[in-house]
């Protein structure tokens, strides 16, 4: 969704999320090139009445000026994720490098016993990054949540 | 150009926007403002008891008069009193503005004294708020917040004011045209292709419903709306928001729908092939259940400005986003060429013939028991149907909308979406100065008339003439009958002990009490206080204890679930 990037917007969006029942898996908001609008991408799960809802009450908010469903358009979608991995012993460390390096990732930090490790790609990459990582050598995970655009064919609705 | 306070660019700007009445409540924050208030005449302000009673003040002058209402408190406790006031008129769609002080800008955050983040206290029962951050903000922030509240589906706003900046130097100057924002632009007129699709079912309807809402009050689309349905010859039903939107003692109008509708209105919401619905937002109380409400094979058209209330319980078949008034006015011009079927119409107000025997609002008198019912029929009779009703919560609101029987708009005020208790008093000032010569009486019962009691002291300082209607039961009645319905008539503290003398309280505030205890002196108590042209008159009429309203459904269940008086 477009927004008026004026304090207070993202409340009124998250309190209206919380007030009415609605989920929110992941929220991101940044300006755009327009600084006066924030780009607010929201990814939240319901059937299509409750989808249909949300978007009718978002809407409605003042600040509010422009909202599309992208669920169903041709899109493309973004997380950035940072992961301290444990990174002990030659062969460790190598493997760990050798896996950044098939997700596309890049190893930014380094210590003796750990690395930091970014990937960026939609939901499901980096979910398969951190199985493939394996549960015992994640020490810390960050994510940014989804942001995603309609592709120039694709139409959100 | 001059440069003037900040307070004083509040006040200018109220006067700009043509306002009659500020309701509210001096205070820290907001001391520069009143100073302004002070020095001037256009703004008349009005000094009621509690912040509560502001907001509700305001409320009930809006829907009086169809204007914005307007109240003013300080920061802290003053905006938090408020907040049960905003929130009722949130939920009817009333337009308010309300402007609230706040603690200087450099100690906001810092736990000062009387602060409270009036914007996160409000943000959810506002449609738009705001704390303005620079001087030069206000007038065009006010400006903003009267087109808010009052366009598209109305509502309340708050603008926020740091005391630091009322005190600040600004140029003024008012804006003279409409905002125009780009993220908020409501849309007035019907989308023709609509308005069609929903004609040509108009025309295939054998047996139509029409469901006005509060949306016809808001949109003063009442005149248009009752046209309407004259020409569609079908049954009528305006909700408890929306009555008088068509008059109640037209041979069309069926009674109210839903929890304590009518029969007739019930069944025919639930057996008719077509409903229209105009303004109205298939509330629970209304509908029920809406799993019971979609069991029945209808089409459904659905009239309302707010795009977020068009199939949000209930799917409907056509929508049509707009204004009310508009969107009649079109389908009036459409409709010569999408006649209703005559002959089919004959057929179902036979039908509705049958269920009118039930005669569902007949009751019972009692020698020497007034009936709460035949007040409200009195007080029918004394004010031609013509008066301004305002109510508080419970039974005595249930019965004054059943038995008034409005025969026009704006004229029945009361807190149908929220359910306030101590709305009805401070709102029948407000419709009291909004309508100075009219009769405004407020239908109250013991146990609500004390939560805004204090209302009372404003009363006496404007000389404001209100009758209270009490009908005194000595229980929370609406909470003694659902506990008799649904919980082994167990009254867990409904009972009201220890009530006051009413006719002394009235009195201890210089105003007249009459107690009424013979069903023979209602009419004449009544006809009396009416007379009473310049008093304000508290009528204490004790009424049967144990009655009931019906019809009744009970939460959860559908329309056609209905409990008769006479099945009991």
């Amino acid at each position: 969704m477009l927004m008026e990037n004026e304090p207070g917007a993202l409340s009124r969006v998250a309190n209206l999320f919380s007030a009415r029942g609605y989920n929110i898996e992941s929220l991101t908001v940044a300006p755009t090139e327009d600084p006066t609008l924030s780009r607010m991408t929201v990814v939240t799960a319901g059937d299509d009445a409750v989808v249909e809802q949300i978007m009718k009450q978002v809407n409605k908010l003042i600040e509010v000026f422009k909202v599309s469903d992208i669920t169903e358009a041709r899109r493309l979608e973004r997380e950035l994720m940072l992961v301290k991995v444990r990174a002990e012993g030659g062969e460790a460390r190598a493997e760990m490098e050798r896996l950044a390096r098939i997700f596309r990732g890049a190893v930014v930090d380094v210590s003796p016993d750990s690395y930091i490790v970014q990937v960026a790609g939609d939901r499901k990459k980096l979910d398969a990054f951190l199985r493939a990582a394996g549960g015992a050598n994640i020490l810390e995970t960050v994510r940014t949540g989804v942001c995603a655009i309609a592709r120039a064919n694709g139409k959100g609705k | 150009m001059k440069e003037i306070t900040g307070a004083e660019i509040v006040i200018r700007s109220l006067q700009a926007e043509g306002v009659e009445y500020v309701f509210g409540y001096p205070g820290g924050a907001v001391l520069f403002i009143y100073d302004e208030l002070f020095k001037q005449k256009k703004v008349r302000h009005i000094l009621v008891r509690h912040e509560q009673g502001a907001a509700h003040a305001a409320d009930g002058y809006a829907r009086a008069s169809g204007k914005p209402g307007v109240c003013l408190v300080t920061s802290g406790p003053g905006v938090t009193n408020a907040v049960t006031g905003i929130a009722t008129a949130y939920m009817d769609s009333i337009p308010l503005v309300v402007i609230s002080g706040q603690v200087p800008r450099r100690a906001i955050g810092e736990d000062a004294f009387q602060e409270v983040d009036a914007v996160g206290v409000t943000r959810s029962c506002t449609k738009y708020n705001v704390l303005i951050k620079r001087v030069e903000d206000i007038a065009p922030t006010i400006h903003r917040a009267f087109h808010i509240a009052a366009s598209g589906r109305p509502g309340p706003v708050l603008v926020d004011i740091p005391k630091d900046i009322t005190a600040e130097l600004c140029e003024f100057a008012y804006p003279k045209s409409a905002p125009q924002l780009r993220s908020y632009n409501p849309t007035a007129e019907g989308h023709i292709g609509q308005i069609k699709k929903a004609m040509a079912l108009i025309k295939k309807a054998r047996r139509l419903m029409i469901y006005g809402g509060g949306g016809i009050i808001s949109s003063n689309a009442a005149g248009e709306f009752t046209k309407f349905c004259e020409e569609l010859g079908a049954p009528v039903t305006n909700t408890l928001m929306g009555l008088g939107g068509f008059p109640g003692g037209h041979s069309q109008f069926t009674g109210m729908p839903g929890m304590h509708g009518t029969y007739e209105t019930n069944m025919a919401m639930q057996h008719c092939d077509l409903l229209l619905a105009v303004g109205a937002r298939f509330d629970d109380r209304v509908i029920g259940n809406p799993e019971h409400f979609a069991r029945e094979s209808r089409h459904i058209v659905h009239i309302d400005i707010d795009p977020s209330s068009i199939s949000k319980r209930v799917r409907v078949d056509v929508p049509i986003v707009g204004d009310v008034c508009a969107v009649l006015k079109k389908m009036r011009e459409l409709l010569p060429k999408h006649p209703p079927d005559a002959k089919a119409l004959k057929e179902w107000w036979k039908q509705i013939a049958e269920w009118q025997e039930k005669k569902c609002l007949r009751y019972k008198k009692r020698a020497g028991v007034i009936k709460p019912q035949q007040v409200i029929e009195a007080l029918h009779k004394i004010t031609g149907g013509d008066a301004f009703v305002t109510s508080d919560v419970g039974q005595h609101q249930m019965w004054a909308a059943q038995y008034y029987a409005f025969r026009k708009p704006r004229r029945w005020i009361n807190s149908g979406g929220l359910g306030t208790m101590g709305f009805g008093l401070p709102a029948a000032m407000g419709a009291q100065f909004a309508h100075p010569d009219a009769a405004v009486a407020c239908v109250t019962g013991e146990a609500s008339i004390l939560m805004c009691l204090q209302e009372l002291s404003t009363c006496k300082q404007y000389r404001l003439p209100v009758k209270i209607v009490n009908l005194n039961n000595r229980y929370m009645g609406m909470v003694r009958q659902w506990q008799e319905f649904f919980h082994g008539n167990r009254h867990s503290e409904s009972y009201m002990d220890a009530l006051p003398d009413f006719v002394k309280l009235a009195e201890s505030y210089g105003h007249s009490g009459m107690l009424v205890e013979d069903p023979a002196d209602v009419e004449g108590a009544l006809r009396d206080a009416f007379a009473r042209k310049k008093e304000l008159v508290f009528l204490d009429f004790v009424t049967d204890q144990n009655e009931n309203v019906y019809p009744m459904i009970a939460a959860g269940k559908g329309l056609s679930e209905m409990v008769l008086a006479e099945e009991l």
